[in-house]
């Protein structure tokens, strides 16, 4: 997984609450067992027409969205199934950073685990946000180092994020190498917690 | 000031504790399944890692699985997940209830089943509803891919301690209305992301009373209100249940866990970070017409109007979540005509879900329009089922009654709902294309799907039971 620090990048709007990890990546692409190639199928039932054909009224397939890297989204994003394949699809399409008011958890921490950076900012933001990346182009920058997010139109917000996840996502660090240095505290705890009691 | 029993076992379980950092959480229990699975595995093999802890690890085939025939299995991508796990297991030494195992089934079914699920664990797996362990008094909790293979690894987890809430109901049930009908109804009062960031604890008198598969359907669907987690402090139906289970401690083991057990249970001044009151009473059958679980209603009432709405950004999931589902603002509830009838998923698939269902096919025909069927959680529950006579019940009605595995509740198998078709579905969640592309699910409880497959409609199953009883 390779770091990031700072991102210039065009951002598409999703105006919609509750987008769930089933839109995200249906179900039928969850019978594949490599990580990569899930871009393709990336919302696809909203994406692609029932005749396969791309559908001209779904946001992302608008010629001004396209190479997006940023998504702005609406609440609640990511809710509902656990599958991972749904930040793999994302960052397969080209997304590096979603922002939204608010995510559901299991996918902020699937998202964080592969570089993709979810922001949370207050509704208001966001949808200030939505408003301009809905008059395409729009570009944003986002700076994880010093927490802002700011456009060419004097806008700026922070954000924050866990200095620990900020760290993995910048160095991009293999999290299980981290967790192997602590094998002997792993250990005794074993120890403690299996002793005959 | 006392201590809730999330924060107990939270503590319990911290193997490395450093300012600024998650705490480094040690996992009791690792359930695995085919379909969030492999590419773990492959990351494992790509460093030259080991499971560290195989016995700590089970695993089971359930997502992709066919439910009529499972000797033939068409879908080469499928049997391409399932054999890669009955390698995977092998290689890594992990046990596995494969598909021709009597012990296959849902895994979270098959958890508490096989006592593989006991009180003060934290239990991880790649999937969701994990939250269903909680009944027994665990902190259970669903993971990602990357998540797992951090698991199989180090058998820990870097966990930031979520909130506490504490949700309380108490009073009487009225007929009908079951253990998923009080879930449904807390998610659609309180919103689809009441519980993001928190670890619900259940209380209060009706869960008391409740068995322990009513508390699995509480603590599965937890995290349609966005929870991390759900739990109930175990008791003494809890221990009843465990003892005997294959997996359970045995003989003087079992009665020290018990005692260790019973120190889990809340503390009376337990401090919470958020507490939610529910009255029984005001519960009644819930169907949900839209497409997430907090857009459900109760049997009797109208699908809202566009008007009601608090905001713009209400109204247009409301619009969009009509459009999607054919049906018009207003329209009664009991008005949905229904085509489809699943009895079965992780959260209403076990006996007693099976055996309310029954109660109220016994002598009845499935409606001409309706394809119904009922696909049991596990091989366990299927062959108690028929030792009790229960697939005669549902054969003789016009059902069809399938091998165990999730089946149409997410349909990866051959078991889907038409584009444009209603299904009344025992599952946990309507989202869009969830049962097959266009399908638009009505989620409900086995009284409910069973009533709506002999009517054709929904129809009250209170109203119902008590016409029954009076004649
Ligand atoms: S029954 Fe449905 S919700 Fe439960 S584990 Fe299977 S697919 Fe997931």
């Amino acid at each position: 997984m390779s770091g990031f620090k700072t991102l210039q990048g065009k951002a598409a709007a999703m105006d919609r609450a509750n987008v769930d990890t089933d839109q995200i990546i249906p179900k039928q692409f969850l019978k594949r067992i490599e990580k990569t190639g899930f871009g393709k199928y990336l919302f696809y039932d909203w994406r692609y027409t029932k005749e396969g054909l791309p559908n001209p009224a779904f946001e992302l397939n608008k010629m001004e969205n396209q190479g997006a890297s940023i998504l702005i989204a609406n609440e609640n994003f990511g809710c509902g199934s656990s599958r991972e394949h749904a930040p793999w699809a994302l960052g397969d399409y080209g997304f590096k950073v979603i922002i939204a008011p608010s995510f559901a958890d299991i996918f902020h921490q699937n998202c964080l685990k592969n570089g993709l950076l979810p922001i949370t900012l207050p509704a208001e933001t966001v949808e200030y946000l939505l408003e301009r990346a809905q008059k395409p182009p729009y570009d944003l920058k986002v700076d994880l180092q010093n927490g802002i997010v700011e456009d060419e139109y004097n806008f700026s917000a922070s954000f924050t994020i866990n200095e620990y996840w900020k760290k993995m996502l910048i160095n991009g660090w293999d999290e299980i190498e981290i967790t192997l240095q602590l094998e002997s505290s792993i250990l005794s705890f074993e120890e403690k917690r299996f002793a005959v009691q | 000031m006392g201590k809730s029993i999330i924060d107990k076992i939270w503590e319990k379980h911290v193997v490395h504790r450093e300012e600024g950092k998650p705490d480094l959480m040690y996992i009791d229990l690792h359930l695995v399944h085919e379909v969030t699975s492999p590419q773990a595995f492959s990351g494992l093999r790509m460093k030259s890692r080991k499971v560290r802890r195989p016995d700590k690890t089970f695993a089971t085939v359930d997502h992709n699985v066919p439910t009529d025939n499972r000797k033939v299995i068409n879908d080469p991508v499928a049997l391409n997940q399932m054999t890669t796990l009955e390698k995977n297991c092998l290689e890594f030494g992990i046990p596995l209830a494969g598909l021709d195992s009597p012990e296959q089934g849902i895994v979270h079914v098959i958890g508490p089943e096989l006592g593989l699920t006991q009180p003060g664990m934290t239990i991880v797996c790649g999937d969701s509803h994990t939250s269903t362990h909680g009944a027994f008094g665990s902190i259970a909790f669903g993971i990602g891919t990357s998540e797992v293979e951090h698991v199989l690894a180090t058998q820990t987890l870097w966990q930031s301690k979520p909130k506490t809430l504490k949700l309380e109901i108490n009073g009487e049930l009225k007929k009908g209305v079951t253990a998923k009908d009080v879930i449904l109804y807390i998610i659609a009062k309180n919103g689809i992301g009441f519980g993001t960031g928190h670890i619900i604890e259940y209380c209060g008198d009706t869960i008391a009373k409740m068995s322990m598969e009513e508390r699995m359907t509480i603590c599965n669907m937890s995290i349609e209100g966005g929870a991390k987690a759900g739990l109930v402090s175990p008791d003494e139906k809890t221990f009843e249940y465990l003892q005997g289970r294959k997996y359970a401690p045995k003989g003087d083991g079992f009665a020290n866990a018990v005692g260790n057990w019973r120190e889990l249970v809340s503390d009376h001044d337990a401090q919470y970070d958020k507490t939610i009151q529910i009255d029984a009473a005001d519960i009644a059958p819930m169907v949900s017409w839209g497409t997430n679980p907090s857009m459900t209603s109760k049997v009797n009432e109208q699908i809202p109007k566009l008007e009601e709405c608090k905001n713009d950004l209400e109204q247009k999931s409301l619009s969009r979540a009509l459009e999607y589902m054919g049906l018009q603002e207003g329209q009664k509830i009991e008005d949905i005509q229904i085509q489809h009838v699943f009895i079965g998923s992780c959260t209403n698939s076990r006996l007693e879900d099976l055996k309310l269902a029954a109660e109220v096919i016994r002598g009845k025909k499935v409606h001409p329009n309706v394809r119904a069927l009922v696909v049991p959680g596990s091989q366990q529950v299927k062959k108690q089922a028929e030792a009790d006579g229960l697939d005669l019940i549902f054969k003789q009605a016009g059902f069809e009654w399938r091998e165990s595995g999730c089946s149409m509740c997410l349909s990866m198998n051959n078991d889907i709902v038409p584009n444009g078709e209603h299904c009344a579905s025992t599952s946990n969640r309507n989202f869009e294309g969830r049962q097959g592309s266009g399908a638009r699910t009505h989620l409900v409880s086995p009284l409910m799907a069973a009533a709506a497959a002999i009517y054709g409609h929904f129809v009250d199953v209170g109203a119902l039971l008590s016409a029954e009883t009076v004649h």
